[in-house]
């Protein structure tokens, strides 16, 4: 019904635009200059007066109608359900929709066979309905509309408010996911904080969320709080954030200087979109090269030399990572390196300093917080990478600053909170969501930090 | 154009050779720059054409001429500026007193330490105004400790005319000066490495009739210590300030002379068409 009623819809619009255009060339006689707005813009008109209040309607009856069925099933019967708790009406009403429209039942008996057969009706009735108001609205439309078109009629106007209008709805779409996101996030985390108080989660040093159930009987199912410490996890991240800036900072930082001053244009234009196909590989794929190329790797160095290195350790992730992040630092930089006037470099070649020389004390110095809040931007990228860490640092939430052990960072932990069958409501899957609202605040205060740097930076050139 | 016919156009200056006789010109005045034969490519474009021009020691030598006429081209010959864009190619000789600038033996960090350069648009670097001043006795090593390098700025400031406005406010940055000192702390800047020319692009053509008038007080002070070569659009500023000037027309040097007899008297009838405003 919905994708033929649209597909219905599509036809319409297209025959109202070639109506209207046609209808309003006609209305003045051939005489475009006469009318107030182009053809096209009355056809628009027409197509949008015919098609969208019918949509909206379809849009809102596919929304509302199975809860309005619902609630209709449930008093026509009434004596069926009666006595039965909400999953098992629930129950009930799902096999009575798949015996009436097909799909898997779980099993049958009378009343759901009634039942099924008072949905298959009401729906029948509905779509008849349905289609009906439909097609007034679209006829109606489509004749008021072509009544309205006249030479001064201002369509122009009409067709630009309801562009202005879908494109608000669309910017509104976005911003109201992320706060869906957030709000989510922070409800959530309360019910969490219920249940494990505030300060151990953020101060606490221990983390074993698998052991959040202790004793049996009249304490049974009470929840530990001591085990949800979140600081190694933010520790972890930490360390493996840092190993990936100090790998990361230089290398994406010469790149950059390499790339803007000294690479000749033809190696600039290879070199630099190579670069950036590093940002293109997915990070599952740097994952088992980090677990499997650069952990044993790291491991047989360490071993040759009489360290003992974890198979899994922080250094071969945050080295992956590292490596992940360099065409954020070097393609933000470069572009910030590129963006010191021209007149500077000259300024100090004039003085006769050497390349390197203005590269250090005048383009670098002149860079410097668009450079900052590159690495800022690549940092908060690092702390959200999960699939790294995963494959190549391990799950144990030790509390080390030593990169050679095994750690454990907050994405991680989320990921394995919430993988495999889980309640909704224990204290261990809430915990993942007040882990991801930690984490999004940190990366919010990198990031607004980042941009006041960046706006600083531009006050200064204008 | 290969190597060796660079190397011929400078066997043909014959007495242009690195480390030759001092240079005077035909009635006995001293002569600091003396360009021979120069040609100037970019890629396949030639921008200048057998120019030889004489620079006066101590004097103000104004080049004019119209938009892509090639002076311009000329002056970022002097102290090979034109090193920094890969596709231009410069033949003949230029002379600094005894040295061919473009001979190889040439450092042209020193080089460009002894012909300092003025821009069309300000360019202070951003950072404090003491700072800009004390980047090029910095990176020459020119001072032994910090005093001296306080003087050298303070004296670099008060040649350009500029240590009253800005002595309370050295630690502000240079870039929140007003353009006019903006322009003139990049004289300031030029003059701390002590060079003995100073190339100046169009250096008022960013600037307000008053700032301009100080940088055209400012040059013609300059001129007893130092040997100035400015571009400019104005001719009023090049009678103004000139000695000597030089008129560029399609790469070609038309004519050059006494400021006064240029303006007054050319000798070429498209110097005439020039400065009359009849094009450009």
């Amino acid at each position: 019904m919905f994708t033929t009623s649209l597909l219905l819809l599509a036809v319409v619009l297209v025959a109202a635009y070639f109506v209207g255009r046609t209808r309003a060339v006609q209305v003045v006689g051939g005489q475009v200059s006469d009318l107030h707005s182009l053809p096209s813009f009355h056809g628009a008109f027409l197509a949008i007066v015919a098609v969208v209040p019918a949509f909206v309607l379809l849009l809102l009856w596919s929304i509302l109608a199975p809860r309005v069925l619902d609630t209709m099933i449930l008093s026509t019967h009434a004596d069926a359900v009666a006595g039965l708790g909400t999953p098992e009406t629930e129950a009930f009403l799902r096999d009575a929709r798949a015996i009436a429209f097909g799909g898997i039942v779980g099993f049958t008996d009378a009343a759901k066979e009634a039942a099924a057969q008072t949905y298959a009706s009401l729906n029948a009735t509905a779509d008849l309905m349905l289609g009906a108001a439909m097609t007034l609205l679209a006829v109606g439309g489509l004749f008021g509309g072509y009544r309205a078109i006249a030479p001064r009629f201002r369509a122009r106007h009409v067709v630009e408010r309801v562009v202005m209008v879908l494109l608000v709805m669309c910017s509104a779409v976005a911003v109201i996911t992320t706060i869906g996101i957030v709000l989510s996030l922070i409800f959530e985390s309360l019910r969490f904080f219920q249940k494990v108080p505030f300060f151990d989660f953020v101060f606490g040093t221990h983390w074993s969320p698998q052991s959040a159930f202790e004793g049996a009987g009249a304490t049974g199912g009470d929840t530990n709080a001591e085990v949800f410490g979140a600081i190694p996890l933010l520790a972890g991240t930490m360390l493996i954030t840092l190993i990936a800036i100090l790998v990361a900072a230089p290398i994406g930082l010469f790149a950059a200087i390499y790339l803007s001053d000294y690479a000749s244009r033809p190696v600039r234009a290879i070199a630099k979109p190579v670069l950036e196909v590093l940002a293109g590989i997915p990070t599952v794929v740097y994952g088992f090269f980090a677990a499997l190329t650069v952990a044993p790797a790291f491991r047989g160095a360490g071993e040759s030399i009489g360290l003992s290195v974890s198979s899994e350790s922080a250094l071969a992730a945050g080295v992956v990572m590292g490596i992940m992040i360099i065409p954020f630092v070097s393609s933000l930089s470069d572009d910030v390196i590129n963006s010191v006037p021209q007149s500077l470099r000259d300024g100090s070649a004039g003085l006769g300093a050497t390349k390197s020389e203005t590269i250090r004390k005048v383009v670098l110095p002149a860079a410097l917080p668009g450079i900052v809040s590159a690495l800022i931007l690549a940092i908060s990228r690092a702390i959200g990478e999960t699939m790294i860490v995963v494959m190549a640092a391990g799950l144990a939430a030790n509390l080390t600053v030593n990169p050679l052990e095994a750690v454990t960072t907050v994405t991680v932990q989320i990921v394995t909170l919430l993988v495999g069958d889980q309640e909704f409501d224990s204290a261990k899957t809430l915990a993942a969501f007040a882990l991801g609202l930690l984490l999004f605040c940190v990366t919010l205060a990198l990031n607004i930090f980042a941009l006041r740097v960046v706006q600083k930076y531009r006050e200064q050139y204008d | 154009m290969s190597m060796e016919k660079v190397m011929d156009a400078k066997t043909d200056g014959g007495a242009a050779m690195p480390a030759g006789a001092a240079m005077v010109t035909a009635d006995g005045v001293p002569v600091k720059m003396r360009g021979s034969n120069v040609n100037v490519f970019y890629g396949e474009k030639q921008a200048l054409f057998d120019v030889g021009l004489d620079v006066r020691d101590r004097h103000v030598t104004a080049l004019i001429g119209p938009s892509g006429c090639g002076k311009s081209t000329f002056l970022r010959c002097l102290n090979r500026m034109n090193d920094t864009i890969d596709v231009c190619r410069v033949t003949g000789t230029i002379m600094l007193d005894r040295t061919d600038i473009y001979d190889p033996s040439v450092d042209v960090v020193e080089l460009r330490a002894r012909v300092g350069m003025v821009f069309q648009k300000p360019n202070p670097f951003p950072k404090s105004i003491y700072e800009n001043v004390a980047y090029g006795p910095r990176i020459h090593g020119l001072t032994r400790n910090k005093s001296e390098l306080d003087d050298v700025v303070a004296t670099s400031l008060q040649k350009a005319g500029l240590y009253e406005e800005v002595k309370d406010r050295l630690d502000e940055p240079g870039t929140g000066l007003s353009g006019g000192q903006q322009q003139r702390l990049c004289i300031a800047r030029a003059i701390a490495v002590s060079p003995e020319v100073i190339l100046m692009d169009e250096p008022c053509s960013a600037l307000d009739p008053i700032a301009t008038a100080k940088v055209e007080e400012l040059i013609d002070e300059l001129r007893e210590n130092y040997t100035i070569v400015i571009v400019t659009h104005s001719m009023q500023q090049a009678a103004r300030v000139s000695q000597r000037t030089a008129f560029f027309h399609l790469g070609n040097l038309v004519e050059e002379g006494e400021t006064k007899e240029i303006f007054t008297n050319p000798r070429d009838k498209r110097t005439q068409d020039y400065i009359t405003g009849r094009f450009g």
